[in-house]
């Protein structure tokens, strides 16, 4: 069990500010996402776009905020729990919360703070059959350690940049590689698509264009795919793992039901501090909502300046908070 | 004014009238019908949840740009018919247009 004072969840930009807001407090934060990535949007949608609205910052390109935020808390040391599910909040009897993610990691916290945006964000599935059957089973939707698939069969099927890029990397530890894409050219990078190409021209890799995955097959583990040309020809290929990589796309998942108030897949709050009708949850960012709400990243960062004061009443309850400027204390590192 | 139609899972279509001189979009269009359709990314073809199926018309579409074919790349049920009705303005070469809103589907 992880024990913090407050566990975020959701590490896009209005979670990561949240942890320098609550260290000006001295208040240690845990912050838990979906995705294998801090950044939120700005890393799944939009990582190379300019943001030309963040005070201060005349342009800056989305990857570059999240590098800096990630600078700017630093300092007080937030724990991650990346690739992990927030599924559960268990309220214990001294009003404080155990937050628990889909693959068990648990994490004991005074205050829950959602900063999920617009919800966690799952893979996109493809319309395979049996896909949902063999999943932990041979079916994989992202590549997490890329060990797992040595000497092994593996069959990937997309046409983005990370079924490329997976293709290049695991045409070296796999026994073999087969990569399935629906059209006949690839709009990922130009130097990745060369390198498949080059790749498979060389039998090092078997590419299969104008083709979808339509089926799979096995007994109780995974044993092979059947794939349907565009011409409906249908082949069958022995394979130990199948990777479809078709990015992802947001889920409001089970934040839905957690009781909290949800209107239009966003959380109401009271403006007050931004806390929600449970006591201890507070939400900001993107999954909020209340009467003229923008959806905008300064909007988040305002939000989390203001709820982590009311929170300080539950992780310090004997102590009176004074409102100082930043620049009074400065930043205190843990 | 053009009419184009839109086809729901049971084969019914629905026209929709559509003004081609107020700079909307056809994702736009179709929030101001009250489709349930995300738009994430407003517009900025990058997001891929305003995807729609052409099923009569298409060759009077103009061709995707490569940000548009990227992107639709990122979905496992696109074909050589889908479009991000986002890239999509319509004009009076529109009319008639048929398609199905598969972004529905993928929600
Ligand atoms: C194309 C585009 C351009 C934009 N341009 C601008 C702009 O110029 N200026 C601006 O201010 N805003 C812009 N925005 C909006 C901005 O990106 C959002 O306001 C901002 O990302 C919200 O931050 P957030 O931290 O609240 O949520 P998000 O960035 O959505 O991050 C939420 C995180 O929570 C995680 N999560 C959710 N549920 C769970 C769960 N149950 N378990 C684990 N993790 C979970 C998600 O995986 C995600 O990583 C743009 C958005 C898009 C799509
Ligand atoms: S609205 Fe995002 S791709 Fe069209």
């Amino acid at each position: 069990m992880i024990h913090t004072d407050i566990c975020i969840i959701g590490a896009g930009p209005v979670g990561l500010f949240a942890v320098f807001e609550a260290g000006l407090l001295k208040m240690r934060c845990h912050l838990i996402d979906a995705l294998p990535v801090v950044g939120g949007q700005l890393a799944e949608i939009y990582p190379q776009k300019p943001i030309y609205d963040i005070p201060g910052a005349p342009a800056i390109i989305a990857e570059d905020l999240v590098n800096n935020l990630m600078r700017q808390i630093e300092e007080f040391k937030p724990g991650f729990t990346l690739g992990e599910r927030v599924e559960a909040l268990e309220k214990q009897d001294d009003g404080s919360f155990i937050v628990r993610t889909n693959e068990g990691t648990g994490v004991h916290c005074q205050v829950v703070v959602i900063a999920a945006g617009l919800g966690s964000f799952e893979p996109r599935k493809p319309a395979v059959e049996q896909l949902e059957y063999f999943e932990g089973k041979g079916v994989h939707y992202m590549v997490k350690k890329p060990e797992q698939f040595r000497n092994r069969k593996v069959v990937l099927a997309g046409g983005g940049d990370s079924a490329l890029d997976w293709t290049i990397f695991l045409a070296d530890v796999a026994e073999r590689v087969t990569l399935v894409h629906r059209g006949d050219t690839f709009r990922g990078a130009p130097d990745s698509a060369e390198k498949v190409y080059e790749l498979a021209g060389k039998g090092k890799i078997d590419l299969i264009l104008q083709s979808q995955v339509n089926k799979l097959g096995g007994n109780g583990v995974l044993k092979e795919v059947s794939v349907l040309g565009n011409d409906k020809s249908l082949i069958t290929i022995p394979t130990d793992d199948f990777i479809p990589l078709f990015g992802l796309s947001p889920k409001l998942g089970p934040i839905a039901d957690w009781n909290l108030g949800v209107e239009k897949s966003a959380v109401v709050v009271d403006t007050f501090d931004y806390s929600t009708n449970v006591e201890r949850i507070y939400a900001i960012g993107d999954i909020n909502t209340y009467p003229g709400k923008l959806k905008l990243i300064l909007c988040g960062f305002h939000e989390a300046a203001i709820m982590m004061q009311s929170a300080f009443k539950y992780v310090y309850p004997d102590q009176k908070l004074s409102f100082k400027y930043t620049t009074v204390n400065g930043v205190n590192p843990f | 004014m053009i009419n184009i139609f839109i086809e729901n899972d049971l084969g019914e279509r629905q026209a929709l009238e559509v003004p081609t001189d107020m700079g909307f979009n056809l994702m736009e269009l179709l929030k101001a019908y009250e489709y349930d359709i995300q738009a994430t990314c407003g517009g900025m073809a990058l997001c891929a949840t305003c995807h729609i199926e052409v099923l009569e018309g298409k060759e009077n579409l103009p061709e995707s740009n490569d940000q548009e074919l990227d992107t639709l790349d990122t979905l496992p049920n696109a074909d050589a018919n889908s479009r991000l009705s986002c890239q999509l303005r319509p004009s009076p070469a529109m009319d008639g247009l048929v398609f199905r809103l598969k972004a529905l589907q993928e929600a």
